[in-house]
């Protein structure tokens, strides 16, 4: 298996700079400053071709941004993102450009991400005829064909979105991101927003779409049940940091951050009769000012004196990673 | 001792595109310390009929029929000044987000202190104790200072529990909780499940727990009611319906969510979508996506047949049944 997208390092930093009145107000001796935020610190992890790779983690933990970058839609502070060997981190180079169409992405909301005054027809289409995969006057029958892909009727093509279904919807935004022939699928949140029936028609469309078309998605969510359900293997994030990797089976089997314990033993469970909730203390330290060291120790059981003062490494075994001190050395 | 007993309510709304029977016969009681999940996909009626329970359905909805009684007292009886005694009082709602819920321009000791004033006559500075135990109690950590705070300067699950306090703060006897955790991480979901849970059992107040996801009522709930269209479609014990579902759109909801050991397998789907509520086919309204429908379900809507074992049903061609 090669590696067919491969991060290294990839770090995003937002920044909030001072405005004219706070510089002002802080030369008269007010308590402000500028803020950074390490929306992601050092990401490294590759996606082979044809693998499902799900990332998780609260809100907060910086997956959206991640896939973002990934998509070209956020420019990368520090590191690299290859796509099949190629430089793409510089979203504007022409390397960058071409890698981007194979790379598509499917957002939350179809509502807020599909023209309210476009027919289906053109947001489908345009993208296609644009980059030449289609010709205008063919691009109804090409139209038609994709959604007959995705499970719609194909005589709704002239409809505007707010005539369709949260489900629906989410089934447009499909067929404009597959309207370009992508190889690689970002999801990101992309069933959350819909009913239990209808998460699962489209969880299941998402599996057909990767045995029909071979596509690799990587998949953003923090419904673990649905991760464990589609991804082959497993990122988990917490506060920026990759703190985990491993094949599903083997996280939901045997996770080895205490973060990933805690997060598998947190899910809701179908099992009957009353159980004890057991829950991590606290809650996710704001990223404007993440704790020194591991960001887990302040909400972690088995935290040491090590953890307080140095960030562990994301330490490789097999196809299996983990960051934390408990797998290098000990916490003392 | 019964609490709540809702009796073949109906919530119709009076719209341009017709009538919406968003509750169509809902039936359900309540004892004292219970916890029902009314569990239901968006549109299916279940957040009016919490609504409806409150009186707080706005036109053009308006209940229509059926009873309710609250301790024995029918509530649609009451005159409006008795009503407001009770809400926020004796029966008390959570919201699904708090953010709409807490008035963003008040402090929270300024309206967890009219919470307490607006149905008791106390000092402020005893409804100020009140409100500080009643943070205390929902985890929290230093509540007299966090009192002071604007609800922008709390997280989301710190939000919600300060909803949760407020609606503890009078010692309800029912306590009506609208997709409270729906809008919050796993790790915070839990954390307010298991106060909840702890607060249902130290105080005895009975709990309707109103939620799309089944996931969720497992371990909460000792009832589930399953809504689908308007209506309850089947009710019984939480063991029970989640071991052996017998109404085929239960079966399908269970199958429907993800993960459980089912690694990679294809979910067993529910073909089709919601119907539209406006134009509800005849007969049984599950029946256009049901696997087991034959015509007799599309002719006559089935009516609620008890199996015994406090389970009910509304299926013509249960799952416990052969398939003919």
């Amino acid at each position: 298996m090669s590696a067919m997208l491969e991060l290294q390092g990839v770090s995003r930093v937002f920044e909030k700079k001072l405005d004219a009145i706070e510089k002002f107000a802080r030369t008269l001796g007010a308590n402000v400053s500028e803020s950074r935020v390490n929306a992601v610190d050092s990401a490294s992890f590759e996606v082979a071709r044809g693998e499902v790779v799900g990332l998780v983690g609260e809100s907060g933990c910086g997956k959206s941004t991640l896939g973002r970058m990934v998509a070209g839609l956020l420019p990368v502070t520090k590191g690299t993102i290859r796509f099949e060997g190629v430089d793409v981190t510089d979203a504007r180079t022409e390397a960058a450009k071409a890698a981007r169409l194979r790379v598509q992405m499917i957002f939350q909301d179809p509502m807020s991400s599909l023209n309210p005054r476009m027919r289906v027809n053109d947001i489908v289409g345009e993208a296609a005829v644009f980059h030449g995969l289609t010709t205008k006057r063919e691009m109804t029958d090409y139209v038609a064909d994709l959604m007959t892909k995705v499970g719609l009727d194909p005589s709704y093509a002239q409809r505007f979105p707010h005539q369709f279904s949260g489900g629906q919807r989410q089934r447009i935004g499909i067929a404009r991101a597959l309207a370009v022939q992508p190889e690689f699928l970002i999801c990101d949140e992309s069933i959350a927003a819909l009913d239990v029936s209808i998460q699962a028609q489209v969880i299941n469309l998402f599996q057909d779409l990767r045995r029909d078309l071979d596509l690799t998605y990587l998949f953003i969510s923090h419904d673990l049940g649905v991760i464990e359900h589609i991804a082959d293997r497993v990122v988990v994030m917490y506060l920026g940091r990759v703190v985990e990797i491993a094949p599903t089976g083997e996280l939901f089997d045997g996770p080895k951050h205490p973060y990933t314990q805690a997060l598998l033993d947190q899910v809701p469970k179908l099992e009957a009769g009353h159980r004890e909730y057991h829950t991590i203390k606290g809650e996710i330290p704001s990223p404007l000012n993440p704790p020194p060291g591991c960001h887990f120790h302040p909400r972690c059981p088995l935290a040491g004196p090590r953890c307080k003062s140095e960030a562990p490494r994301l330490i490789h075994d097999g196809p299996r990673a983990v960051a934390c001190h408990l797998n290098d050395g000990g916490v003392a | 001792m019964t609490v709540l007993s809702v009796e073949n309510l109906q919530t119709h709304f009076f719209t341009d595109a017709g009538v919406v029977k968003a509750v169509d016969g809902v039936s359900f009681s309540l004892e004292e310390g219970e916890v029902l999940g009314l569990v239901g996909e968006s549109g299916s009626g279940k957040t009016v009929t919490g609504f409806s329970i409150l009186r707080l359905v706005d036109p053009p909805g308006r209940v229509t029929g059926g009873r309710i009684l609250f301790r024995g007292q029918d509530l649609a009886k009451l005159p409006d000044r008795e009503m407001r005694r009770l809400r926020g009082n004796r029966i008390a709602m959570i919201f699904q987000d708090p953010m709409m819920t807490l008035n963003p321009v008040l402090r929270i000791d300024t309206q967890m202190i009219e919470a307490v004033q607006a149905h008791e006559k106390v000092s402020k500075a005893a409804a100020r104790d009140r409100a500080v135990q009643a943070l205390a109690r929902v985890g929290i950590p230093s509540p007299a200072e966090r009192l002071n705070a604007y609800p922008h300067q709390f997280s989301g699950g710190m939000r919600q529990r300060v909803a949760i306090a407020i609606a503890l703060l009078n010692g309800p006897d029912l306590i009506i909780a609208d997709e409270p955790t729906t809008a919050l991480d796993v790790t915070i979901q839990s954390q307010i499940l298991a106060e909840v849970q702890g607060l249902a059992r130290e105080t005895g107040t009975s709990l309707i727990w109103i939620t799309h996801d089944l996931a969720v009522v497992a371990g909460l709930a000792d009832r589930i009611a399953v809504m689908y269209a308007g209506r309850i479609v089947e009710s019984g014990p939480a063991s029970a319906i989640l071991t052996a579902p017998a109404h085929p759109y239960t079966a399908g909801l269970l199958g429907s969510i993800p993960g459980h050991g089912r690694r990679g397998d294809r979910l067993t789907q529910i073909p089709g979508m919601a119907p539209n509520m406006a134009h509800l086919p005849p007969g049984c309204a599950f029946a256009p996506r049901c696997p087991r429908v034959s015509d007799a379900c599309r002719a006559t809507a089935p009516e609620v047949t008890e199996t015994g074992a406090g389970r009910a049903l509304r299926c013509l061609h249960p799952l416990t049944e052969a398939v003919a």
